[in-house]
């Protein structure tokens, strides 16, 4: 029944037959629930004396509360309780709070100053949902309605009002930069060296992830003194350790039921609804419901971030692509959630499935007056891989080239090094866009027909010679000194590598799987390790026969200071490579490791409390 | 605020509840008699999981009065399995994958039994039409639309 094609003939020598389960249609185990309609999600469990929450929500984009009037709204019939910001024990959280990774920088319920329309600053519970619907409209909000900003690029001048307090200058921050950077190679260098430039912007729309079943969450005390709560969540432990964490309650305090899922796509691991049904539950003593009605799943709902893409190409004429050049803005909306990591997984991700010997990246976190943005299905990857390909298309255009042969070849192959520094393995872009081709009755040159992701890889397995700059130190746009368009040429560039001795960026991987350090990146600039130094390779494909050699179009290294570029007719001598940059705040010895106490760790860390 | 008694059949069991004035037949379904086949999607009949049978035609139940239905005949996707034996319609849609989450799924084998039951043999177009406003986000439809016309292939054949 299954309409998926598997093809055998390819890669058939990697693949493993005999399996009894996998790439085998089977009947799934939770259906039958499904069909006679017995599948117990959050809100099919029954209470009696259930109360019903409803959140007053800012009306405006970005507005400061300057008095909240609640005397009509408490006299009404069926409430029985008013939650306010001064309830929530710790009125401060980021959900990667749990992994170490940000600042707090969102509160449960908002004290101060609304940030995005639909922002909850206050809650009311009541007997039914009528009722607390009733009384939540009749709280009066006095609102000094404060200047927003919903475009990223406007967020990042340096006139651009304040979103979030905790970020005030509008990006989240890696490191000591306001941006995610990838440096592979020399862009510039390459560029100069091309046939054809083609630039493009790509602009996608946040798009809400509109589960059938909306967020929502019971909580009940227990006769243990404990606290229940079925919730819709998708990210069971992130609920919980967010719960805890607001409420500063114990974990062990919270028995959490979920897993069954009306939909969620990555809009249900926000973990809002459930801090908030078990602070009505704490602050009542009675089981409370609360669940969003559809208009607040589309309005404060997270979305997938929209993000806008600059991208610049530099193509030879035989259709190489020599160097791509990205700048990216991530709509994060008001809070960072879950955009910040979005990004670095995004950047890792870059230049897509091609091996273009130079690649450069600067990717912004931007925060503005819109609804928070947060996971949907391939976040970080799916917007940027939408721009990628139709850029591909547009540099086919440009040198004349078919646009599925443009895509074989420059497609990785199996030992290609990628840009984030990890050899390509188990590659097929080759194979798919044959196959695609061959379904479309797309023609195809010879060449392209009998390339193989198989072969020719490995030429291209080494890290070429690095350019690094520190372009956009944290506040340096605030004073004006750092464009937020893309980068113009030879702003700020400082050349990593020496002549006759290549600095590497980071080592390329293991050969097993296990979790390191360099795996996390931004090692850019970093000691050289004690292997032999791969030979450079700028603006072309394969490493020259001549061995480790420079052009001589760079500055040396003076620091961290920006440089100016020198004219090529004047080669600096060599000097040592330059130290790294600082830290950032999430380089764990052990990411992801269960129980990991670093210093500064949330002592919420999974596992942590249990011990 | 003022009850009235209410008396229908839920599949084939008598019910008498007593509703709040304005409630909505969802909403007594779900808490006041305890069938929680019927799913809450949006209370503003866009999606189709609240849909129920009444007197054999499809209705959204977030949108109806259930004092409205005094004396009539409601069917839920509870109702539909004939104790261990399940309905065509629920057999073809595990076997077709026609479920992911499940959430819209009782609204869909309704709707789809409200056409079996009046068309034996649809066309393709006309299972399109009949599920048309029930929303699925996860399956795409298209597993679904192959389980309906399935389930009335499996029922004529049974028929016979």
């Amino acid at each position: 029944m299954s309409s998926i094609e598997f093809r055998k003939d390819l890669f058939a020598d990697e693949r493993v037959e005999g399996l009894k389960e996998i790439g085998k249609p089977t009947i799934r185990q939770d259906i039958l629930g499904h069909v006679t309609g017995r599948t117990p999600y959050y809100d099919d469990h029954l209470f009696d004396g259930l109360l019903h929450m409803r959140c007053v929500r800012s009306p405006h984009h970005h507005a400061r509360i300057r008095s909240v009037d609640t005397s009509a709204a408490e006299r009404m019939a069926g409430v029985r309780r008013i939650v306010r910001p001064s309830d929530v024990p710790h009125n401060l959280n980021t959900l990667l709070s749990l992994i170490n990774f940000g600042r707090d920088d969102e509160p449960l319920l908002q004290p101060k100053k609304a940030s995005y329309r639909g922002e909850p600053i206050l809650a009311v519970i009541a007997d039914t949902e009528h009722q607390a619907r009733a009384a939540a409209a009749a709280v009066r909000v006095d609102w000094e309605v404060l200047p927003h900003v919903l475009d990223v690029e406007e967020a990042l001048q340096p006139n651009a009002p304040t979103v979030n307090e905790v970020f005030p200058d509008n990006t989240f921050e890696y490191g000591p930069y306001d941006h995610q950077k990838l440096r592979f190679g020399d862009v510039e260098t390459a560029f100069a060296a091309s046939y054809r430039i083609v630039e493009g912007r790509y602009q996608m729309s946040p798009i809400e992830q509109a589960p059938i079943e909306t967020c929502g969450a019971i909580a009940a005390p227990e006769t243990n003194d404990r606290y229940v709560c079925h919730t819709s969540t998708q990210a069971l432990f992130f609920s919980l350790g967010t719960t805890a964490k607001l409420l500063g309650i114990d974990s062990s305090r919270l028995h959490f039921i979920g897993g069954t899922v009306g939909g969620g796509f990555g809009g249900k691991v926000d973990s809002i609804v459930e801090p908030m049904a078990v602070l009505g539950a704490v602050l009542t003593g009675r089981p409370v419901k609360f669940m969003w009605d559809r208009e607040e799943e589309m309005q404060v709902g997270a979305p997938r971030g929209a993000e806008r893409w600059y991208i610049k190409d530099g193509v030879a004429q035989d259709g190489r692509i020599l160097a791509r050049q990205f700048t990216g803005f991530f709509d994060s909306g008001a809070y960072t959630r879950l955009s910040s990591y979005a990004i670095v997984k995004g950047v890792g991700h870059l230049p897509g499935p091609y091996s273009i010997p130079n690649v450069s990246a600067n990717v912004y976190c931007v925060f503005t007056n819109r609804t928070p943005a947060t996971a949907m299905r391939g976040f970080g990857i799916t917007g940027v891989d939408f721009a990628i390909e139709c850029h591909m298309d547009k540099v086919a255009e440009a040198v004349g080239i078919d646009p599925i042969e443009l895509r074989i070849l420059n497609a990785y192959r199996d030992g290609d090094m990628k840009a984030h520094r990890r050899l390509a393995k188990n590659t097929a872009l080759i194979e798919c866009c044959q196959v695609a081709a061959a379904k479309a009755r797309w023609p195809i040159g010879a060449g392209s027909s009998s390339a193989s992701s198989l072969a020719g890889g490995g030429e291209r397995a080494l890290i070429p010679e690095t350019v690094t700059d520190t372009e956009g130190r944290v506040g340096e746009r605030r004073q004006g000194r750092t464009a937020t368009a893309p980068p113009r040429k030879g702003t700020g560039r400082v050349a990593a590598g020496t002549a006759g001795k290549a600095v590497v960026a980071a080592p390329p991987q293991r050969p097993d799987m296990v979790g390191d350090p360099e795996r996390f990146g931004r090692k850019m600039g970093g000691p050289v390790p004690s292997q032999p130094a791969p030979a450079p390779m700028i603006a072309q494909p394969q490493p020259r026969p001549g061995g480790p050699s420079l052009p001589a179009a760079f500055t040396p290294p003076t620091g961290f200071a920006p440089a100016q570029p020198q004219p090529p007719s004047a080669p600096q001598p060599p000097t040592a490579p330059q130290s790294a940059p600082d830290a950032g705040p999430y380089q764990p010895d052990q990411p992801f490791q269960r129980g990991v106490i670093r210093p500064g760790a949330s002592r919420f860390v999974s596992g942590i409390r249990r011990r | 605020m003022a009850k009235t008694p209410v008396r229908f059949t839920l599949n084939g069991s008598e019910i008498a509840v007593f509703v709040d004035g304005g409630a909505n037949l969802l909403d007594v379904l779900r808490r006041g008699v305890g069938d929680l086949s019927p799913k809450i999607g949006c209370m503003q009949g866009t999606c189709g999981s609240c849909t129920v049978l009444i007197d054999g035609a499809p209705h959204l139940s977030c949108l109806t009065l259930a004092e409205a239905i005094e004396g009539r005949a409601v069917a839920t996707a509870g109702g539909l399995a004939q104790g261990p034996n399940l309905h065509p319609l629920q057999r073809a849609f595990i076997e077709g994958f026609a479920a992911q989450c499940g959430y819209c799924t009782s609204g869909m084998l309704l709707a789809a039994k409200a056409l079996l039951d009046t068309n034996a043999s649809p066309s393709r177009d006309q299972v399109i039409e009949a599920i048309s406003g029930n929303l699925c986000r996860c399956t795409g439809y298209e597993p679904i639309i192959d389980a309906v016309l399935t389930a009335a292939a499996g029922m004529r054949k049974e028929a016979v």
